[in-house]
């Protein structure tokens, strides 16, 4: 038992909840958002040492018992989600700060925020499949009005498609939960685990892992991607990139999790099919960042590109593709934001997201122009940076698996990917300056100190990739051997032969 | 200006209110044993003060029930996630509960348990929103 299990999910609830009470107070909001979030990354980071003492840490919520009451586990691959999540989610926090408004500030937009983390962390640290279907909604209700506050024309449209496909969506995980507790009869992931390996995973089970795969792909934008470039485009800039961030990730959290601790019996069906789903959504997603010349647009669909590298590492089910996976996610969640507050600097300054209309930035803003070229060196895997290590592994893993089609796609996408990224570096950033300070439409104040914090994050985690490594190699022993979780939650007894 | 022709059914909403009121309350204690619970008791008691805005106007119900429900509802989440903190300061595990018999004045020997502190933030968030959400659309109109 362990009580800091709960906090990361406590702390922003509780915070969020008080911030309703005291709304007018924005400077107090402001503070006990810093506070909330810093202590949950803290708090993450206790976790992180902990599990790398002792392994994986379980908190059996009332005293219950796994598999009755419900379980919170955490692993060392969801406990580093949860530190990236609050670190990333601190710096568009303090972005937000100069750049929301004061209407929204008002409108509960600092509660809605914490909320939103609160579904986030709730994701990443449960044990239990219902439990993970509630947190999915507390972060699906944050994020549709984080959608559509403020209610411009743009994000009203957009918001109405967002929450139609997520409550589709919500309907679908509710259903497939039906079908996977009338076979199985149990709802811990531990001893869904136990049962489906006891069962051995026939067809029916497989096809009820195919309809989880669905389920998430929604949510992650895996192939079924349909609904989020319009939606991640309308909101606020700090909106958006938080849900770049961590919204699709949570999405990729529970499809790595379901394949490699319920449903990895069968993996010459499951795991090819996830191959071939992101080996489609790679070169749609590059397709379409290379195709517009607006820059959310470019920015929106590198999102998609991401989410199908990542889980192309989890199809190829090899520790390298895995070990590739986790650093991915861990650069993406930074480096996607990071994407999103440059590019929505540049439209707050220029006033316009064509890139056509926009050229010569470097002159007036040097900083902006060279952190958005680090920004994107590290988005296509330039070696020092933190984009590169995981491309190598996901790469490595899928030609060890034997599909090298999957990992030659991957390269294909990460050169288009570069090219889309370099043509907003070369169209808005070089080229004669014609903005004056007299046409500028914002202004930068405030709005850099997230953006450098973020790029050096990413130069950090590109440098100090070694000293990831002790970490992400015990997430990967842990995601590689599914009776370790099993152990943690219920114990030695229930580990059969394996 | 409101008909005034309406003596019947203000003078039924008084009666029914009462009767309502009680039952929402009813349902709320019954909630351990038998069937109810914070959940309907607070829709329950939600709706007795719908059927006081539809009998009489809503500017007068407020005068008389000056109630922030926004704020009501996030005190009844805070109530409920507090006493899961309350068995984290004992050293047990989140949202552990406690109970224990108690001989009250009126009720004689009762079982009093933190999952009615539980229930109690329930209602009050359920009342909250229901509230929130009728005198909301009802202003933009």
């Amino acid at each position: 038992m362990n009580n800091l299990l709960i906090l990361p999910i406590i702390i922003p609830l509780i915070t969020g909840m008080f911030m309703v009470i005291i709304r007018k107070k924005i400077n107090v909001q402001r503070v006990l958002g810093i506070l909330a979030i810093a202590g949950t990354g803290a708090v993450s980071a206790v976790l992180i040492s902990q599990i790398k003492a002792s392994g994986i840490q379980v908190l059996h919520i009332g005293g219950w018992e796994a598999p009755f009451g419900v379980s919170f586990a955490a692993d060392m691959f969801s406990a580093l989600l949860l530190l990236t999540s609050s670190i990333v989610s601190l710096f568009c926090l303090i972005y937000a700060f100069r750049s929301i408004g004061k209407g929204r500030e008002t409108h509960y937009f600092y509660p809605l925020f914490l909320f939103l983390l609160t579904g986030v962390n709730g994701s990443f640290l449960t044990g239990d499949l219902f439990n993970l279907f509630v947190c999915f909604e507390v972060m699906l209700i944050s994020s549709y009005v984080l959608i559509s506050i403020g209610g411009t024309r743009i994000q009203l449209r957009e918001s109405i498609k967002y929450v139609l496909v997520n409550v589709l969506s919500s309907s679908l995980f509710l259903v497939a939960i039906a079908y996977l507790y009338a076979t199985i009869g149990t709802l811990n992931f531990a001893h869904l685990s136990v049962r489906v390996a006891e069962a051995g995973q026939n067809g029916l089970l497989t096809a009820i892992s195919l309809l989880f795969l669905i389920v998430f792909g929604l949510k992650a934008g895996l192939l079924l991607f349909f609904w989020l470039p319009g939606s991640y485009s309308a909101p606020p800039t700090a909106i958006a990139a938080i849900f770049a961030a961590l919204l699709t990730k949570v999405g990729i959290y529970s499809i790595i999790r379901m394949f490699t601790l319920v449903f990895y019996h069968e993996p010459n069906v499951t795991h090819l099919i996830i191959g071939i789903m992101s080996a489609l959504t790679m070169v749609l997603g590059a397709i379409g960042a290379i195709a517009y010349w607006n820059i959310k647009k470019i920015i929106t669909y590198n999102v998609i590109v991401g989410v199908g590298f990542i889980l192309a590492g989890l199809a190829s089910g090899t520790p390298e593709g895995l070990t590739g996976a986790i650093y991915y996610l861990i650069h993406d969640i930074i480096v996607k934001a990071l994407l999103f507050l440059i590019g929505g600097t540049i439209i707050a300054i220029t006033g316009t997201a064509n890139l056509r209309d926009i050229s010569g930035l470097i002159q007036t803003y040097p900083y902006l122009g060279w952190m958005f070229f680090i920004a994107a060196l590290s988005l296509a895997g330039i070696p020092p940076l933190s984009g590169f290590i995981g491309k190598v592994f996901i790469t490595e893993g899928t030609f060890e698996a034997g599909y090298i089609w999957l990992g030659a796609i991957g390269l294909l996408t990460s050169l288009m990917v570069l090219y889309s990224v370099m043509k907003i570096f070369m169209n808005g950033f070089w080229g004669e300056s014609y903005l004056y300070e007299e046409n500028e439409k914002g202004k930068t104040k405030g709005l850099l100190f997230p953006i450098a914090a973020l790029t050096a994050l990413t130069i950090a985690l590109g440098v100090g990739a070694e000293g990831i490594y002790a970490f992400s190699d015990l997430a990967v022993e842990s995601l590689m051997n599914p009776s370790l979780y099993i152990e943690a939650v219920l114990g030695n007894n229930w580990v059969g032969p394996n | 200006m409101k008909k005034q022709n309406d003596v019947i059914l203000r003078s039924v909403t008084r009666i029914a209110v009462i009767i309502i009121l009680t039952f929402a309350i009813n349902l709320f204690f019954s909630g351990h044993h038998a069937p109810g619970g914070g959940f309907v008791g607070g829709l329950a008691l939600a709706c007795a003060i719908t059927l006081l805005f539809l009998t009489f106007d809503i500017e007068s119900v407020r005068e008389n029930m000056p109630v922030d429900f926004k704020a009501m509802a996030a005190t009844g989440v805070l109530i409920a996630i507090l006493t899961g903190v309350g068995g984290m300061i004992y050293d047990d595990a989140f949202l552990t509960q406690a109970f224990n018999y108690y001989n009250l004045p009126l009720f004689g020997k009762t079982e009093l348990a933190t999952a009615m502190a539980f229930d109690l933030g329930v209602a009050l968030a359920v009342i909250g929103t229901a509230m929130t959400i009728i005198i909301t659309i009802s202003e933009d109109r």
